[in-house]
């Protein structure tokens, strides 16, 4: 009560100040009727694009709420974790880190060629629009459509998600390393050339050393994504924890299927850890 | 010899003004000519030209550096490369890649005349540092090899960048402003630097400036220019301040001093008697 009563003694205090300083301030600039119009319209079109999801989405929050009692049954076969098993989890999840290794290695080698492509202040117009638009589809399709693709080329097993994490890693860190190019001080470049310099030599000695910290940072963060993506690969088939975690699923093993989600939340929270210090000390 | 041989070069950045307009100029052997003139008067795009960074308009406009043609006609030549690594270009913000040493910034002069896979993967011969190391002494921040180059001074780093084309073995010294953002007594020595590669290795050396007393403290030939066009082409000590005066109008102030403080006035008057004082003394 008596600090409810300082609060608004202060806030008196305050008012009396403001009023006796009123004769130095101006008036208040006026309202910007074409500003807080365009805020409105801005506000109303969230609004409407979330109503108009609402039907599409299937939003029944009341469910939750109703079947409560199966979500408490559900979520009691969780418990206790059962980690009678966990050698053979840790060991199939070194080998999900393993993937997550090969793929973002060998899409890093691939990213530095095909993310100069991708930079309009490096090459003309006619390279870098193929270019970006290869990367694009690279992208565009999910880690697990190529693992079920690569599945039925090269056989199931891990390899098949190496090769997934590859070309998708690559659409998505060839754009990233582009930017980063992009964004350049050209002086440094120009500087190279007026030595008498070939392109490659330019981009070697005036782009990459500017670039660098960067690429690594963001090499490191998919890594980091990379192990997030690869250890539901093996639901698909291509490896790993994934296929673990998937065959407990299917078979209502819930006591097992906590234990494995909790040793890959272990492992990819200290993965996270590890490589945000490592990005640290680049950048 | 000539060094450098400008024919009707003309460059338009936009379609009504022109940056160049029909700049006809001869540079011989050995000169140190300084090229002067207010902001926005051409002097950066002339020499970004000579250098083979930008290209003229499609109008017959033909540069040649050493007797091989550079540009013509708004068309890099397919030599130009080979002509480049006759030329070093010194620019105002020093242009070295920060990240790399002093040493590999000036290593990077030989680029142009080591194989290009040697020099693509950064292998250069005991004999080649060496050579680059006898540059930095000579411009005299031989200690600073190993640092960053970010992690120099302002004035250590253009001298970095003139060892750069010292390593390079550049015949042409374009230098861009060179001083432009340098402390006056960075400036004297790096004029200083210039000075003496011209003098003692016989470096012809074209020299941008802002401040006109330089210009007739290093060089004996002073190339003026207004709006893109070479007003005066004639020994240094023939710019007197009336004379600048008559030939930049307005202007003249911010030839002596940085332009920048003279705007907020309405006459500048005080300001550019005061500099011109500097610059006759």
């Amino acid at each position: 009560m008596r600090s409810l009563f300082a609060f608004t003694s202060g806030i008196r205090t305050m008012n009396s100040s403001i009023s006796s300083t009123s004769s130095v301030a101006t008036e208040l600039p006026p309202r910007d009727l074409k500003r807080s119009a365009s805020s409105f319209l801005l506000w109303a079109i969230i609004l409407g694009l979330l109503a108009w999801s609402w039907e599409g989405a299937d939003m029944r929050p009341m469910a939750l709420f109703e079947n409560s009692g199966n979500m408490v049954d559900f979520a009691d076969g969780f418990f206790p974790p059962d980690f009678l098993m966990w050698k053979m989890y840790v060991e199939e999840m070194w080998i999900t880190i393993q993937i997550a290794i090969w793929g973002t290695a060998l899409s890093i080698v691939c990213s530095i060629p095909f993310g100069i492509l991708c930079s309009e202040n490096i090459v003309p117009v006619w390279v870098y629009q193929p270019v970006r638009r290869l990367m694009d589809s690279f992208r565009a399709i999910n880690e697990m459509v190529f693992a079920m693709l690569f599945v039925v080329a090269v056989g199931l097993g891990p390899f098949a998600g190496v090769l997934a994490l590859w070309i998708h890693t690559t659409g998505v860190l060839a754009k990233l390393f582009s930017e980063a190019v992009e964004a350049i001080d050209p002086e440094p470049v120009e500087g190279i050339r007026a030595t008498g310099a070939n392109a490659l030599q330019e981009v070697i000695f005036g782009v990459i050393p500017q670039v660098l910290p960067l690429w690594i940072s963001y090499s490191l963060y998919r890594f980091e994504s990379n192990v997030r993506s690869a250890t539901v690969l093996g639901i698909v088939g291509a490896g790993g924890i994934g296929m673990v975690l998937w065959e407990y699923i299917r078979g209502f093993y819930y006591a097992e299927t906590a234990a494995v989600m909790i040793i890959i939340i272990i492992s990819v929270s200290l993965l996270d850890m590890a490589s945000q210090r490592l990005r640290k000390l680049v950048t | 010899m000539l060094v450098v041989d400008i024919s009707g070069l003309n460059k338009s950045f936009t379609r009504d003004k022109r940056a160049l307009n029909d700049v006809k100029l001869q540079v011989r052997e050995g000169e140190m000519v300084a090229l002067i003139g207010a902001s926005g008067s051409g002097k950066s795009t002339l020499i970004r030209h000579i250098a083979g960074l930008l290209r003229g308009d499609r109008d017959g406009g033909k540069i040649a550096v050493f007797g091989e043609t550079i540009q013509e006609n708004g068309k890099i030549s397919r030599g130009a490369r080979k002509v480049r690594t006759e030329i070093g270009v010194v620019f105002q913000q020093f242009n070295l890649v920060s990240r790399l040493s002093v040493l590999t910034n000036v290593l990077m002069g030989l680029l142009g005349r080591v194989p290009a896979w040697r020099g693509s993967l950064g292998l250069f011969t005991k004999a080649e540092k060496m050579r680059a190391m006898s540059a930095l002494s000579r411009v005299g921040i031989d200690a600073h090899a190993s640092k960053k180059a970010r992690n120099l001074s302002g004035g250590q780093q253009q001298r970095a960048a003139i060892a750069r084309t010292i390593t390079q073995g550049a015949r042409l010294i374009l230098a861009d402003e060179p001083i432009a953002s340098l402390d006056p007594a960075s400036s004297r020595k790096v004029m200083n630097t210039l000075d003496r590669v011209n003098r003692e290795d016989n470096v012809t050396v074209i020299v941008s400036l802002h401040q006109v007393d330089y210009a007739k403290d290093y060089c004996k030939r002073t190339i003026a220019m207004r709006d893109g066009e070479v007003v005066f082409d004639g020994p240094s000590s023939e710019l007197t301040p009336q004379f600048l005066q008559e030939l930049y109008g307005e202007h003249s102030s911010e030839l002596f001093a940085d332009g920048a403080a003279v705007s907020t006035k309405p006459v500048a008057k005080p300001i550019a008697e005061k500099d011109l004082a500097v610059a006759t003394s």
